[in-house]
């Protein structure tokens, strides 16, 4: 339901599907979310958020394009910084801007104060 | 455009370049005194600065070039609620290169996007200070000769430290460095150094153990417990004084320890130390000048 409120489909009218603990023969179970529309999709924060996302592009019953999310390299406006030592929590038309810094334990930090995204100052 | 916001923006080449430059300027300072003739550098301190904004001014100085700027925030237009983004566009219109201090984190790297000439971070909050770290390199390679092959001890407040971030920065790239951390347990390094020592496969150990460790230094690099830093009073009355460096101490040491200190020293290093000849830090001062000249044309001469 994080993605369903990310994505803005709360907002939308068109026709949206929720199906959970589908079977799955990679992962066991799996949750879909299937739109009736073509939306914009800001594929770094569905691969933030898990990289393990599919998203599956369909028309006219075919499927069209499967994209396969990648953990992003780069953060822009996704996540704020919560370090009030850090210069965006004065500047706030700063971008928020986070690398990857361990791919292994999806850890990001700040590109201005290098503080993970959850921390409020290590 | 280079700027220098991190220690990390250099290669060990670079630091190898400007750490040679910083030889000959020292050996033959007339040949620099006109080299930014004509050429203005603008010092932006947000908080105070004894050494390194007067380094700065002395360094462009000595190569014929002049300074304007501030040196408290209550002094610009900071003081209306203006922003750093702002501020520096419009010094980016006065000078040929900054030199900025600020207290909040990441504040030099933000004008280094947005200014229009070379930027160099006078130190940021608790996160980075590279021109400390050069003239702590310089320093070293001074003394001992060589960047790699050293035991580098740093001791006191590693965490809101920012000399002690940029330094282990810097030397983790040199062959054979290996660090001993020493500190009260609540202000060891922050994860993100611990993390940059660790996936770099460098040899280090974090103890609250001066005396036992000091024998195998071959630096021991001492800082001050930042009071600025904290957000509370009592957390800084417990710990100043936990690790202080006396002559008793200095007996565990080697004859050929080299002692390091930012400045400004609190008590972290007793006076009576000063005259011992491994005590270092006052010609750190002089070398900081220097360097700061060395990265100067280097940056000014990359922009032309």
């Amino acid at each position: 339901m994080k993605l369903y409120y990310l994505l803005g489909l709360d907002k939308l009218d068109s026709t949206i599907a929720i199906i959970k603990n589908v079977e799955s023969k990679k992962y066991g179970r799996k949750d879909i979310i299937k739109v009736d529309e073509l939306i914009d999709l800001n594929v770094d924060a569905l691969g933030y958020i898990d990289p393990r996302i599919t998203v599956n592009i369909v028309q006219n019953a075919q499927l069209k394009e499967k994209l396969r999310l990648e953990l992003p390299q780069t953060l822009r406006n996704i996540v704020r910084c919560k370090n009030p030592r850090c210069i965006t929590s004065v500047e706030t038309t700063v971008d928020q801007v986070f690398r990857l810094s361990d791919a292994e334990q999806r850890l990001y930090r700040c590109v201005y104060c290098e503080v993970a995204p959850d921390r409020e100052g290590e | 455009m280079r700027h220098l916001i991190d220690i990390t923006d250099l290669s060990q080449d670079e630091i190898g370049g400007l750490l040679q430059a910083s030889e000959d300027i020292a050996a033959r300072p007339g040949d620099y005194a006109d080299a930014c003739r004509h050429q203005r550098l603008a010092t932006l301190f947000f908080e105070p600065s004894t050494r390194t904004r007067l380094s700065f001014e002395a360094a462009m100085q000595a190569l014929g070039g002049s300074v304007l700027g501030f040196s408290t925030s209550d002094a610009s237009s900071t003081a209306k609620g203006e922003s750093v983004s702002d501020t520096v566009q419009t010094v980016s219109c006065y000078a040929d290169i900054i030199a900025m201090r600020h207290h909040k984190e990441g504040a030099p790297l933000l004008a280094s996007i947005r200014a229009q000439v070379p930027v160099i971070n006078a130190g940021d909050g608790g996160h980075a200070h590279p021109t400390q770290t050069l003239t702590d390199l310089l320093t070293i390679y001074r003394e001992k000769g060589r960047l790699d092959d050293l035991v580098i001890g740093l001791c006191g407040d590693l965490k809101f430290g920012r000399t002690v971030h940029s330094l282990i920065a810097a030397m983790v790239p040199y062959a054979n460095v290996s660090f001993v951390l020493v500190s009260p347990r609540e202000l060891r390094v922050p994860d993100y150094i611990r993390e940059m020592l660790t996936q770099a496969g460098s040899s280090f150990i974090e103890t609250e153990d001066l005396e036992g460790n000091l024998g195998q230094m071959d630096v021991l690099y001492m800082t001050r417990v930042q009071r600025e830093r904290f957000f509370n009073e009592a957390d800084y009355v417990r710990l100043k004084d936990r690790f202080i460096l006396d002559m008793d101490k200095l007996e565990y040491g080697r004859d050929d320890l080299s002692i390091l200190h930012p400045l400004p020293r609190v008590n972290e290093i007793s006076v009576a130390v000063d005259s011992d000849p491994r005590a270092t830090y006052f010609k750190q001062v002089k070398n900081g000048m220097i360097v700061r000249q060395a990265l100067i044309l280097k940056l000014l001469g990359e922009a032309s």
